[in-house]
């Protein structure tokens, strides 16, 4: 990569600046802006570029984005992943990037300080803030199973979604409810999406979420002022467009019939297919087949040979059987299946030639020939022609 | 018995052009033969798994025995028919069926995959499939092929009696008046064995029944090709006589011929009744005017035959040598369309397999039957086979009636 | 002569006659022979059930199947980079095949292997008996009695059995329902791995009631129809599928067994080979006669009259 063509911007507003301050080198910005590239390498108007010193430059022209967060009903695993980070200063790196003005988990303030710092944040940044949800919102008796201060999780999100630019739903919690939502429900939890209908929602399911995934997607958004493409249920295309299946480093076992059926047999310590054990990849769309976590390689379920549980999949995680079986969709590669009816067998045309001469010879010759036995026998003793 | 109508050898040079180049062609079919040997069945034919029969079955065995079914026609005339007067044409018609009937079980060997367990069929009696219709046919054209060979050896051992080795010569003179004793009972198994193998060529077919083309799929497949073989032999008697005596300067013998193909017609007409009806009852009859390959095959088949009943309709056209050739030829053309049909076009693996025989394929064939001309060629100048230079006004007044 | 030659044309007529009556005579023989089971008496017989609805399409049968029989991946549709073949053929015994139509929308893959008919056309067709019903009613194959005809393959109606067209000692390739293994005490190698079950081994009789229970459970997943329980006079491998059956290469071949037919005009002209001897012994009686009878006509064999 150009590092040489990347100088951090003058502006003192800017991304980069702020980086400059806190001792970020272009060096390592530039291959942070790469693995951003590979976990969105397509269909990211940021990330569209050639080269990571490109999206380099763009990113550290851009204003830090006000980010607002919210912690409903979570675990906070999905906070806890974005600082998870085996890379010394990479977390710091990514919240030097945002301006998080509001999170419970990782500010000082407490109690009416920490009360002040969100109404500051929103009164600030009205309009522009992005709200990062984290953890699902319950509604039944009026939502009296989560209190803030006294105020319920509907009260909270309901003013705090009123000032936002855009809502991020990070997990599959704030996505559609997640595990508080899973049978029976008692909370009756709902994702942002069944409560925010005005306020363009975007949803980065996930159990965690890949903090990846978030990252791009609010810079997107400061850098370039539009969010990412959708499918329809609002996940992000860049990173939800597949499922794992179709990218699983085991698919070639699958391909090949080689399956684990028992944790710590043959298969399983070979690294084959977990599909028989429940593995839910053939189902679900994410992008943890390319972009591992917390900075290390094979740092995801199937990587470390537990099957897929679906997490992104509202219908899956938390829903379907841990070792039920799930059937394939989009079965992709049909050249290796063979259609019920396959063309065999050709024929030569020099054996077409062939035969039609040897037939068209006994015709004729026969023909010939017949005209002569009606003659004068050629009794001579010596054959003039061939027999038919 | 009048001395010029006993057979003769017709004499002359063995090496003729017409039987170097037979022999040359079929010399290039050994050499393609032993490629076939090293090489395999995958690597040569044009065979594959939806088409596991190909030309070699088609023509050689099933369309070359029924063209042999010379020596079976004539013999069923003469024998049971009482018809003495074309006996002048038994052993050229046995010697045709005997090396028809070689050139089929020949080409089996080329076509079996495991040729040399072949010797089990025969002997390994205990394992014998009472189903198998193959069997049977498998059985009956090894014991008929030597049946023809033995019918034909007083052929042979008349010209051994005759030649000038003493030792030969003695021991053909001893062989002689047994095997004429025993001959009745052979020629009678003659008459039986191709009966059977004839009609089970067709009911080969019976058990591939579901992927077989309606316009040919029946029950009556055995009959109809033990009748369709029957007007075959008929007509490859007639053209090997006109040949005979236009190119190996014999006496033209007209009047038996037209007999022949007087006789052919009954057995022409029932075919054709039984062809038809067997279509109209199962309501097939619609399908010959489909405007499609099997319906016009089948037309074409059916054509041919009744061409071949109009040339021989009068007696008129029955005396014309040429005519009565043409008619033979158009005769043994359908037959053999017949067989293809049934066994290539009517036989359906599917929509997706197709077969054309390789060139390998159709040079073998073609040189097969070349050998077999050539051989033909030297048989009849070398050994008393056909019927002595000139025809007696007596045969000719006979074959009139 | 003329008596001659009315008994001739009678023996004619005698045998073209027999051979129209087997033609139209139902095949009520073949039974009575014994040797030959109906479908009804075959509940014993070891058998597979294939559900389409569940097949994956893995191909775990596939590479199992290989394993078990010593088979070399046939890797044809894929530039041999893995197994892909395009039929059965020499190399493969079992495939998963796919139907697909994007107009309708249907989709649907197949397995395909032998289907050990209850009464099979290539046992019938088989000369010494290569390919014959062994224990549990399994088709088998034994090298020692084949010559290689192919007639098996010709009498098919499924085009099961295959041959190894590219070798100079050639067998005949075909599925025999791991035999084998069930020697052992194991189940065929398909059904071992199958992840979802979609293929299980079982009796005949256990496979119909699953396959028939799953149908009354699931009427609207399923075409309604147990393939291979009538077909070719019934076989022991059975289907399921949402697709009907025909378009996933399984034809509508009747209920009869294959072999009926043919059996039914052998059976009557050649019944315990009486006809042949009957057959033998008035053409030479024939021939006799007219021998005797002959003098003027010089009829009999002519090398008895020199």
């Amino acid at each position: 990569m150009a590092i040489d063509d990347f100088e951090y911007p003058t502006d003192p507003q800017s991304i980069g600046q702020k980086l400059l301050r806190s001792g970020v080198t272009r060096r390592q910005f530039v291959e942070f802006c790469l693995k951003l590239m590979v976990v969105a390498p397509a269909g990211l108007a940021l990330t569209g570029k050639a080269d990571a010193a490109d999206v380099a430059k763009a990113i550290a022209k851009a204003r830090r984005p006000s980010v607002v967060w919210l912690h409903f009903q979570d675990c906070t695993g999905c906070t806890e992943t974005l600082l998870r980070t085996s890379t010394p200063g990479l977390d710091e790196l990514i919240l030097d990037l945002i301006s998080l003005d509001y999170h419970e988990t990782l500010m000082a303030a407490a109690g009416d300080q920490a009360e002040e710092a969100l109404q500051a944040a929103m009164k600030e940044n009205a309009g522009k803030y992005v709200l990062v949800v984290e953890g699902s919102i319950p509604r039944k008796d009026n939502g009296v199973y989560l209190k803030i201060r006294g105020r319920t999780g509907l009260d909270i999100l309901a003013e705090a979604s009123k000032g936002a630019a855009a809502i991020v739903a990070i997990g599959s919690c704030a996505s559609w409810g997640g595990v508080p939502s899973s049978g029976p429900n008692p909370t009756d939890a709902v994702g942002v999406t069944a409560l925010v209908t005005d306020k363009p929602v975007v949803n980065l399911p996930g159990c965690p979420a890949n903090p990846y995934i978030l990252l791009a997607t609010v810079l997107q958004y400061a850098v370039v002022g539009t969010l990412p493409a959708l499918d329809e249920l609002h996940r992000p295309l860049f990173a939800y467009d597949r499922v794992i299946h179709e990218h699983c480093p085991r698919r070639a076992h699958f391909d090949a019939g080689e399956f684990v059926r028992a944790f710590g047999d043959k298969g399983h310590r070979k690294g084959w297919c977990l599909y028989v054990m429940g593995c839910k990849g053939p189902v679900t769309h994410a992008s943890c087949s390319t972009r591992h976590f917390n900075e290390v390689v094979d740092c995801w379920p199937i990587g470390i040979g537990a099957p897929c549980y679906g997490c992104t999949e509202k219908e899956v995680a938390f829903r379907v059987p841990m070792f039920d079986t799930v059937k394939p969709q989009h079965i992709v590669p049909p050249a290796t299946y063979a259609p019920v009816f396959t063309p065999q067998g050709d024929a030569s045309k020099i054996a077409i030639g062939l035969g039609g001469a040897v037939v068209g010879a006994l015709l004729g010759g026969g023909l010939v020939a017949s005209s002569k036995v009606g003659g004068p026998p050629a009794d001579d003793g010596a054959p003039k022609s061939g027999k038919e | 018995m009048n001395s010029a109508s006993r057979p003769a050898p017709v004499g002359g040079p063995i090496v003729t052009p017409t039987v170097v180049v037979a022999f040359a062609l079929a010399a290039l079919a050994v050499a393609l033969i032993a490629w076939r040997a090293a090489a395999g069945l995958g690597a040569t034919t044009a065979m594959n798994d939806g088409y596991p029969w190909g030309l070699w079955i088609a023509f050689d065995v099933v369309t070359g025995t029924a063209l042999g079914c010379g020596g079976f026609a004539i013999a069923l005339l003469v024998y049971i028919l009482n018809q003495g007067r074309y006996h002048p044409m038994i052993r050229p018609a046995f010697l045709t069926s005997a090396l028809g009937y070689s050139i089929a079980g020949f080409s089996v060997l080329l076509d079996l995959g495991r040729p040399w367990l072949t010797y089990k069929i025969p002997f390994f009696f205990w394992n014998w499939n009472g189903d198998s219709v193959l069997l049977e046919v498998a059985l009956c054209i090894m014991g008929y092929s030597m049946v023809l060979w033995y019918e034909m050896s007083p052929a042979f051992l008349e010209g051994a009696a005759a030649s000038s080795s003493p030792g030969l010569s003695r021991f053909a003179k001893k062989a002689l008046p047994i095997v004429k004793k025993s001959m009745l009972w052979v020629t009678a198994l003659g008459l039986l064995l191709p009966t059977m193998h004839q009609s089970s060529l067709g009911a080969l077919l019976l058990l591939s029944g579901p992927r077989l083309h309606p316009l040919w799929n029946t029950p009556l497949l055995p009959l109809l090709f033990l009748l369709s073989c029957i007007v075959m032999g008929f007509g490859a008697v007639v053209v090997e006589g006109a040949l005979s005596s236009r190119f190996l300067g014999r006496q033209a013998e007209t009047a038996m011929l037209a007999g022949l193909g007087k006789a052919m017609l009954p057995v022409l007409g029932l075919y054709l009744v039984i062809r038809l009806a067997d279509l109209a009852v199962r309501g097939q009859i619609g399908a010959l005017f489909a405007f499609d390959l099997y319906g016009a095959m089948s037309v074409v088949e059916l054509s041919l035959f009744v061409a071949a009943a109009l040339l021989l309709s009068t007696d008129e056209r029955r005396r014309d040598l040429g005519n009565l050739m043409r008619a033979a030829l158009v005769l043994l053309f359908a037959g053999a369309l017949y067989r293809f049909d049934v066994f290539l076009l009517a036989f359906q693996p599917g929509p997706h397999w197709s077969y054309f025989p390789s060139v390998t394929e159709i040079l073998i064939t073609v040189g097969l039957v070349a050998g077999e001309i050539g051989t033909y060629i030297v048989c009849v100048r070398a050994f008393p086979i056909l019927a002595g230079h000139a025809a007696t006004t007596r045969d000719l007044r006979g074959a009139a009636h | 002569m003329s008596i001659s030659r009315r008994m001739a044309l009678k023996v004619l007529a005698g045998t073209a006659g027999a051979m129209a009556s087997a033609a139209i005579s139902p095949p009520s023989c073949a039974a009575a022979r014994g040797k030959h089971i109906k479908a009804s008496e075959a509940g014993a017989n070891a058998g597979m059930l294939y559900d389409a609805t569940r097949c994956i399409g893995c191909k775990a049968c596939m590479v199992a199947c290989n394993e078990a029989n010593d088979l070399v991946p046939d890797g044809h549709l894929s530039e041999d980079r893995w197994q892909s073949p395009l039929d059965l053929n020499e190399r493969t015994k079992n495939i998963i095949k796919v139907y697909r139509n994007d107009t309708d929308g249907t989709f649907s893959f197949v397995k395909r292997q032998c289907m050990h008919c209850v009464d099979p056309a290539c046992t019938s067709a088989c000369m010494l008996g290569a390919l014959a019903k062994r224990e549990h009613g399994i088709v088998t194959y034994d090298a020692a009695l084949c010559v290689g005809c192919r007639y098996c393959e010709m009498a098919c109606p499924f085009g099961v059995p295959k041959f190894e067209w590219s070798k100079l000692a050639p067998k005949i390739v075909k599925c025999e329902l791991c035999n084998h293994r069930i020697a052992e005490g194991k189940d065929p190698a398909c059904t071992e791995v199958c992840p979802t079950h979609a293929v299980i081994y079982g009796t005949r009789d256990e496979l119909l009631a699953e396959a028939h229970q799953r149908l009354e459970g699931q009427p609207e997943r399923y075409v309604p129809h147990v393939y291979g329980e009538h077909e070719a006079g019934g076989t022991q491998v059975l289907y399921l599928a949402s697709v009907e059956f025909d378009k996933l290469g399984l034809p509508a071949c009747g209920d009869n067994a294959v072999p009926d037919r043919v059996r039914a005009v052998q059976d009557t002209v050649y019944q315990g080979f009486v006809t042949p001897f009957v057959l033998y012994g008035l053409l030479a009686g024939v021939m006799l006669r007219n021998r005797k009878a002959g003098g003027d006509d010089d009829s009999g064999p002519e090398e008895e009259r020199s």
